[in-house]
């Protein structure tokens, strides 16, 4: 790291500073800044971070207390509501709807992983050179980015509806006779249908992500790869790909918290249920939407915050690294 | 064996022109869906009645949008969707560009710990948190007239405001750090040596260098919350605050048999992200570029 410090009095200090040249910064750090200084900066950092704190944090670690209390979200807590782990046993043991729906969490995963990720990651290494309508290919996988997920679940059941929608007319299944596919109604097939819309969306969003990594690969590795005789392909995999590590994970690492918080489009199609239930839509539909089962509801958001934490902790320690690093 | 003559300017290469078709290809099964809907909604609900929405159509017209437009109140519920964004977008850049600068622009023991709160906040599941906040907005008092007409957060256009700010404030904060970063220190110094204070620093010195990245951000920041359908549908109970995004759900209830109706009110709310996309383009991919890698 380059010597920052030009003045002795100048409130600079080291970022990875270590030992005792920090310790003798640290005392210099603030000799500029007066106290009402000090103060603006205090309210700048304080007042965000309280409300950061009372409106996200607390209400995550409040869920974790109410998932062990019969509450129904009228009224104090008492310790008459306190049933234990009860919920949890219920949840993991004669809840009809707890394992669907955590397959389809995974189902939701494995397919924008293994299917819309990648594709969305090929398109960006096709539109990552110099080629005539490289800008309008890209603005168009991008454009359905831009559309709210209700209006792609309206979009798309055009496509889906079993009569009147363009797919099983396109098949020639609504002539008489015909075998009419129920896309959206059809609890095996639904989720599936619901996935192919929301990849709509999630392809382009993985694509500009994954452009942007491209362009920030150094071009003479690109060039040394081609001088020493690579193809394409062999630049791009052992090359280009290597390099990327970092935005490879990143972006694993954001489908994963995609496939998550996944709910809109469930919840447009049919509130999340028949064959569309997900951890998310059984969360609001046990604790607000239908029942007021909400200590059960909180034992549900406790099971979705402790498998996100995963993928955030994962995420934070990768771009917190970078930043260290930088 | 005889080496091929190097064609220099070939007009056409294999390779090339078969990229080009498979992307063509693409490109247009993308833009099918919305197409799609585009034609569905032109065409008038007798003609598909007759027809059949797989048809060819005998007639297009803009009736639908405009009766949907009348019928479904859009321009009542594009306003309501304007009284959260426009303060939502704009507190938001304010707090996490002052949160940013005193992260970035001077050492706390915290610094690491407050963005990483921050950045997390914003990638939980909403889902996560909406009991208790749920429980929160219903009993935290706002005893101000002109904010809350019913002295609560819930039901209110502050309370879905507040949400979308604190939950953003991550994101932004996050993106507009690892941007600040990239701004010497020995700027904020020397204006410190100067004598000017810190609010000027942040509002004189710094920001006019971070506009490239506060225009993205707003850009995004205008997207996520015109585009929210959660908070609202959650948060809100009077069907006349709702944004336009959690009406559109209700008008599904209200037209479920008449697509083209359901088609048009779907493009008319998709109409306002699109134009700002068309517009600003460029500072959209680049707010998703600068949150995905540093600088």
């Amino acid at each position: 790291m380059a010597e920052p410090t030009t003045t002795p009095a100048a409130p600079v200090q080291a970022e990875a500073g270590t030992g005792a040249v920090a310790a003798v910064r640290r005392k210099r750090r603030y000799s500029l800044l007066t106290r009402h200084d000090k103060l603006i900066l205090g309210l700048m950092v304080g007042v965000p971070l309280a409300l950061d704190l009372i409106l996200i944090w607390a209400p995550a670690m409040a869920s974790v207390g109410i998932s062990f209390t019969n509450w129904s979200g009228i009224g104090p807590i008492t310790s008459d509501n306190f049933v234990g782990v009860r919920n949890y046993q219920v949840l993991f043991g004669s809840y009809i709807f707890f394992r669907p729906a955590l397959a389809h969490n995974l189902i939701w995963l494995a397919f924008l992983t293994l299917i819309s990720t990648p594709f969305g990651m090929f398109l960006a290494v096709l539109l990552d050179r110099e080629m005539r309508g490289t800008r309008v290919y890209q603005s168009i996988f991008f454009l359905p980015v831009v559309l709210a997920l209700v209006v792609v679940g309206f979009i798309w059941e055009l496509q889906y509806a079993p009569q009147e929608g363009f797919i099983n007319n396109a098949l020639g299944l609504t002539k008489s006779g015909g075998h009419i596919i129920d896309w959206l109604g059809n609890p095996n097939i639904n989720l599936f249908a619901a996935l192919v819309a929301a990849s709509w969306r999630h392809v382009g969003y993985i694509m500009v992500l994954y452009l942007a990594g491209l362009k920030s690969v150094d071009p003479t590795l690109r060039e040394a790869a081609a001088i020493d005789g690579a193809n394409q392909r062999q630049t791009f995999f052992r090359v280009v790909f290597p390099v990327m590590a970092p935005i490879n994970v990143i972006i694993v690492v954001v489908t994963i918290i995609e496939s998550l918080r996944a709910f809109d489009i469930a919840y447009i199609i049919n509130r999340g249920k028949n064959g569309l239930e997900l951890l998310s839509t059984l969360i609001t539909n046990n604790s607000i939407s239908e029942a007021s089962l909400v200590g059960f509801g909180s034992a549900i958001a406790v099971v979705l915050l402790v498998i996100s934490l995963v993928p955030i902790v994962l995420y934070l320690s990768r771009v917190m690294r970078d930043m260290t690093t930088t | 064996m005889i080496v091929a003559r190097p064609a220099p300017r070939a007009r056409v290469r294999p390779g090339r022109l078969a990229l080009h078709a498979f992307l063509i290809v693409m490109v247009a099964l993308w833009l099918f869906p919305l197409l799609w809907a585009i034609y569905t909604a032109l065409r008038p609900l007798s003609d598909t009645v007759k027809n059949g929405y797989f048809s060819i159509a005998s007639s297009l017209s803009l009736g639908n949008f405009t009766s949907v437009w009348d019928q479904a109140q859009l321009p009542y519920y594009y306003l309501n969707t304007l009284i959260i964004v426009v303060p939502g977008v704009l507190l938001t850049l304010l707090v996490s560009s002052m949160l940013a600068f005193a992260l970035t622009q001077f050492s706390w023991r915290f610094n690491l710990i407050v963005l990483m709160l921050f950045t997390a906040g914003n990638l939980l599941p909403p889902q996560v948190i909406i009991i208790p906040l749920y429980w929160l907005y219903l009993n935290i008092p706002v005893p101000i007239g002109w904010l809350s007409d019913n002295g609560l957060l819930y039901d209110q256009y502050i309370g879905i405001i507040l949400i979308h700010v604190v939950f953003q404030t991550g994101f932004a904060t996050f993106v507009l750090s690892n941007y600040m970063r990239t701004i010497t220190r020995e700027i904020t110094e020397s204006a410190l040596v100067d004598g000017a204070h810190v609010l000027r620093i942040w509002w004189s010195v710094i920001l006019p260098l971070c506009r490239p990245a506060l225009a993205a951000m707003a850009t995004l920041l205008f997207t996520f919350m015109y585009n929210d359908f959660f908070w609202a549908l959650i948060l809100m109970k009077s069907g006349d605050k709702r944004p336009i995004t959690s009406a559109l759900n209700n008008l599904q209830g209200a037209f479920f048999t008449n697509y083209n109706l359901v088609a048009a009110g779907a493009l008319l709310a998709a109409i306002p992200p699109i134009l700002v996309y068309i517009a600003l383009q460029k500072h959209f991919v680049r707010g998703l570029a600068l949150g995905a890698t540093k600088g």
